[in-house]
């Protein structure tokens, strides 16, 4: 699937900003065999006082600003033109769950992908002992890691209500599970604190969706949204796999890829905050057509 | 010697002198006292010396030790439910003696163990091979928060990762040193050992100077000089990040930067521009190149580290991959304090320094290897079960989370180890020798640590000839930490000859270089500023309220209409002169003291002493002082206590630009008081004997006296105290003082282009110097008044942000 890709995110000041630093991770990843790259432009308005870019830990493109003082409106501006490869179905190769941990002790290496850095707590995603028992029941009897990454994935959306209003950014993911409801973030997080509970290394990631208008519909501009899922990890042969637990489905040709991380503080689109004395509003959209 | 613990009851008699009386604890070694029960020939000398000391002697020497801590000002920060408060610095006056060769043992071997750490931590923030080829395990790394990703791949500037580390040691039951901990984040200690080496000495001076004691400031001057030499601008200084004056070490972090003469600084006085940290400067922004590390990394960048830190610089580490800056420690070095990976150094050391472990460490097992977890399954009684990736040592604030794996069933202890494995490291419980410390007058045996400091410098590393030891509070090691209890002393390493005198005093023939002051720290400015007003504000209280007392004194209910003329200026500062000593006479004494408390590292000692103890007088007066007569003696005995602050601050404090704001802030705050004065006692309708009330408010009586020879008018009182130049009490002196020290700051005055602040001011003191005392009516002063106020916020903008 060749995709045009533009995400615009808008923000409106009461009163003028003081001098600030952002970092973004808002564009999409070159991942050889699953998503390729041909350009991405990312302009920033007004211009920044400096800016520069890296490459972060687990391989994904950021970029850093240096906003000066004064500002009463900001936009960032990412366009690009990617192709995401479905690879279809894949077969499960992965090892049954008490299997998983030999797997992994015969891993070595501390790379970005060596799945030993989403095994243990992080920032976001501390242990939580009920969410714990609701994984440890919702995989019994599942013969492989694969399949009880996706009994995981099926019983949280069955449980969880996908509400934009319920959560907050940050809200802790033991409010989110107590209130069964949040949007991807807290699903996602939700599921990789579950999965870890289980002794499955997880990673959160941050992308893209498209969302496919109803039958009969015409598509709508600004429809399609920044997006989290899950990146689970099922045994040496199995390798990693990419679920999505707000739709419980795996993840393929509609989701694209910025980057991945231990939870959301890796992987945030934009982190770093403005000085405000007032209020702001804000506003993104996102368009991902097929070309 | 009597086997029985001699302090578990009182003496009958008067206590025995030095060690006689002494008894070591059974089966546990002692510094002092050989198994044999006969003293060791290193503490002889000490020991008969204490023995020669009467014990009003041996109170005296040891209260000099006291005053001059207390002098010093030296506290440290006590931690209770929900709330801190400053402690008087708990020393142990009885010196730790160490062996010439003891030490050299343990230099050699701790300079080993520095190398092993710098090593292991170029593997963890680079290629990452110890845990690719298996010999470190994963989950120790990258299940570590103090592994901070971020930092992987960044190279230190300097080439070098570690540049000051300490390392705790005790002596073990076989009579040999242990490694106990590790400490690489930010380790603390070195300066209270410093202090504790002048306590000591002053305690015991005539024994210190005949002794061969190495001394420490050498340590210091080189390390120092590393730092400096790390620069590549001979322009700009080191600076220390502290994390600010709650911190526990604050004292420390200040008083090291005073030593040194680096800037102290917090990360919100630091911002990242093209790549590159700079300090915010009354003269804008600064580079900084060189910052030697006092907070905990993961709080020094908001952005690429802990997003939930108010106390860092967002953008640190994004300076730091730009490499314009030289951070001491590298970001990310506490994850070498790691417990658990003492159970690996062992093997690790002879591939990564050519030679196995000179001092062992204390005996670890990391429950994650099968193995390990077996033997500590077959034999749990001497070892203790704490968190993996906790750091520091298992007995110092022992949290809930650790036990005795010998206090559990044999399956509980299986099952936990099965459970949490990786999670959980076994060590062995800690035995320390005892040394002996004085209490209630007598010596007795009490565990002891030390921590030894070992700074990278030109000449590689080198060891701090001494330490910072730790005295339990009680005759078991969990005793040791001073947050319960415990206690710190000096350690003496004892040569056999004749040592080298070394100070920071350079040697007599370099050549002599003034040093340039650079510029001062935005938010040192602002709180020298706003110290000035604090202190001269508190100054004008005191003499109005002095003034009225004594009138209420003389005249009783007499003076009421008086009173009644001088409400409107109390009203002004918020302060109910019906009190002796008002509250709010008692809250801006806080807030100096507060104020000077953010800038201890350019503040003197002496002077710091005087402000603590003028809060302290003001606090106890305000206590017990009745108005009338009695409150009147008690506010001219704190006006004395003033003059002596003003004495210090005018007579020796060199005017770098820090001076400059505290004065600027004094003569700012002497003139809105001047001017309210002027206007509400000065007035044509004020009560009678409100004239007199000013010329004592302006501390002028004897100078109008003089030069009029007659009662006090509005015409005189007004030219005395508004217009006069030559009175240094007057509007018109402190408005040409402000005048000339504004010209005076950076970029006021560019050739002649004045900045705003220095028009106002310009502007202002035209104004004043052209009228006399009929057109410088109430209105006038209450429109002055206004327009001085001003110049406060003109500075705030100009130069504290």
């Amino acid at each position: 699937m060749r995709y045009h890709l533009s995400l615009s995110i808008r923000y409106a000041f009461d009163r003028p900003t003081g001098m600030a630093r952002q970092v973004l991770r808002i564009c999409p990843a070159d991942l050889p065999g699953v998503q390729q790259v041909s350009s991405c432009r990312v302009m920033v308005l007004p211009a920044p006082a400096a800016r520069r870019e890296f490459t972060d830990f687990f391989g994904t493109r950021a970029i850093e600003l240096a906003l000066p003082g004064g500002l009463t409106e900001l936009r960032f501006d990412m366009t690009a033109e990617v192709t995401r490869l479905d690879t279809g179905p894949e077969a499960d190769l992965s090892v049954p769950l008490p299997g998983l941990a030999a797997d992994l002790a015969a891993e070595t290496g501390l790379g970005p992908m060596s799945p030993h850095h989403f095994l243990a707590p992080s920032p976001r995603i501390p242990p939580v002992p009920e969410i714990a028992q609701f994984a440890a029941a919702a995989v019994a009897g599942a013969p492989t890691t694969r399949a009880a990454v996706r009994a995981l994935g099926e019983a949280l959306h069955r449980t969880l209500r996908f509400d934009p209003q319920a959560t907050e950014v940050d809200t802790p993911i033991d409010a989110a599970f107590a209130g069964r409801q949040g949007v991807c973030q807290d699903f996602s997080q939700i599921m990789v604190a579950g999965l870890r509970s289980l002794g499955i290394p997880a990673a959160y990631v941050s992308g893209f969706l498209r969302t496919l208008p109803p039958p009969g519909q015409p598509r709508r501009v600004g429809a399609d949204a920044m997006h989290a899922w899950v990146r689970a990890w099922t045994g040496a042969s199995g390798g990693w796999c990419d679920y999505d637990p707000t739709n419980a489905c795996f993840a393929g040709a509609d989701h694209v890829v910025i980057g991945h991380g231990r939870d959301y503080s890796d992987a945030a689109p934009i982190i770093g905050m403005l000085r405000l004395d007032g209020a702001q509003t804000s506003s993104h959209s996102v368009d991902l057509v097929e070309i | 010697m009597s086997a029985a613990a001699p302090d578990d009851h009182a003496p009958l008699t008067a206590p025995p002198r030095g060690l006689s009386g002494y008894a070591p604890l059974p089966g546990v070694p002692d510094e002092a006292v050989a198994p044999d029960g006969t003293i060791r020939p290193l503490w002889a000398r000490l020991a008969g010396h204490l023995a020669g000391l009467a014990p009003d002697d041996l109170a005296s020497a040891l209260a000099r030790a006291d005053q001059y801590l207390n002098d010093s000002g030296v506290f440290y920060r006590q931690y209770g439910a929900g709330s801190s408060t400053e402690r008087p610095w708990p020393l142990s006056h009885v010196p730790v003696l160490l062996e010439q060769s003891d030490w050299d043992a343990i230099s050699e071997a701790l300079v080993q163990r520095a190398d092993l750490l710098e090593a292991l931590m170029a593997d963890l923030y680079g290629p990452n091979r110890l845990v690719a080829s298996g010999r470190l395990p994963p989950a120790l790394v990258a299940g570590n928060p103090e592994w901070l990703r971020p930092m992987v791949g960044i190279a230190p500037r300097s080439g070098h990762y570690l540049h000051f580390v300490a390392f705790e040691l005790g002596r073990g039951p076989d009579g040999k040193w242990w490694v106990l901990a590790d400490r690489a984040q930010a380790p603390s200690g070195a300066g209270y050992a410093l202090e504790n080496r002048v306590a000591t000495s002053r305690a015991f001076s005539g024994l210190y100077a005949s002794q061969h004691v190495h001394r420490l400031a050498g340590f210091f001057r080189d390390f120092r000089d590393a730092l400096m030499g790390q620069r590549q601008d001979g322009e700009t200084r080191v600076s220390i990040l502290t994390p600010g004056p709650l911190n526990e070490t604050y004292f420390e972090h200040a008083w090291i930067a005073r030593y040194l003469g680096f800037n102290l600084v917090q990360g919100e006085d630091m911002m990242v521009e093209q790549g590159q940290l700079k300090l915010r400067t009354v003269a804008g922004p600064r580079p900084v190149e060189v910052l030697w590390r006092r907070l905990d990394s993961s709080y020094a960048d908001p952005i690429e580290l802990d997003q939930n830190s108010r106390i860092g610089t967002p953008g640190l580490v994004s300076a730091l991959r730009a490499g314009g800056l030289s951070m001491v420690n590298a970001l990310g070095s506490g994850v070498l304090e790691t417990r658990a990976l003492m159970a690996f150094l062992p093997q690790l050391a002879p591939d990564l320094t050519g030679a196995p472990l000179k001092m062992p460490n204390l005996a670890t097992w990391w429950c994650g290897d099968p193995l390990a977890s077996a033997a500590v399954q077959a034999a749990p009684e001497r070892l203790i079960l704490s968190p993996a990736l906790a750091t520091g040592m298992p007995f110092d604030l022992p949290g809930a989370d650790q036990c005795r794996a010998g206090d559990l069933a044999p399956a509980d202890l299986a099952q936990r180890l099965a459970a949490e494995g990786a999670g959980l490291v076994a060590q062995e419980a800690v035995t320390l020798s005892t040394t002996p410390a004085l209490v209630d007058g007598r010596l007795v045996p009490r565990p002891v640590t030390i921590r030894v400091f070992v700074a990278r410098t030109a000449r590689g590393w080198v060891v701090m000839p001494g330490g910072f030891a730790r005295i339990g509070a009680r005759p078991d090691p969990e005793a040791i930490a001073m947050q319960r209890g415990g206690s710190s002393a000096d350690v003496w390493v004892v040569s056999p000859e004749p040592v080298s005198q070394t100070s920071m005093i350079p040697v007599a023939n370099a050549p002599l270089r003034r040093a340039t002051p650079g510029a001062l720290p935005a938010r040192a400015a602002d709180n020298l500023f706003w110290l000035g007003r604090y202190v001269e504000r508190t100054e004008g209280m005191v003499r109005l309220l002095r003034a009225c007392h004594m009138r209420l004194a003389e005249s009783g209910s007499a003076a009421a209409p008086l009173l009644e003329a001088a409400a409107p200026l109390f009203t002004l500062q918020g302060i109910e002169p019906d009190e002796a000593i008002p509250q709010g006479l008692l809250d801006t004494l806080s807030l100096a003291i507060s104020s000077a408390g953010r800038v201890r590292d350019r503040f003197s000692p002496d002077a710091w002493s005087a402000l603590a103890d003028l809060e302290k007088s003001a606090r106890r007066m305000a206590l017990r002082s009745q108005p009338g007569d009695d409150a009147a003696r008690a506010l001219s005995a704190l006006l004395r206590k003033l003059a002596g602050i003003s004495g210090l601050i005018h007579e020796n404090m060199y005017r770098f630009t820090g001076w400059r704001f505290l004065t600027i802030g004094r003569q700012h705050e002497r003139a809105m008081g001047l001017a309210a004065a002027l206007a509400v006692l000065a007035d044509p309708g004020a009560a009678e004997g409100a004239l007199d009330l000013a010329i004592e408010y302006g501390d002028s009586v004897m100078t109008h006296r003089r030069r009029f020879a007659l009662a006090a008018s509005r015409p005189t009182v007004i030219d005395l105290l508004a217009l006069d130049p030559l009175n240094p009490r007057s509007l018109r002196h402190q408005i040409d003082g402000l005048r000339e020290e504004i010209d005076l700051l950076p970029a006021a005055n560019d050739h002649g282009a004045l900045s705003p602040l220095a028009c106002t001011v310009l502007r202002l003191h035209a104004d004043l110097a052209t009228q006399d005392p009929a057109t410088l009516t109430t209105r006038r002063l209450w429109a002055l008044r206004s327009r001085i106020g001003h110049i406060s916020d003109q500075i705030t903008a100009a130069y504290f942000h």
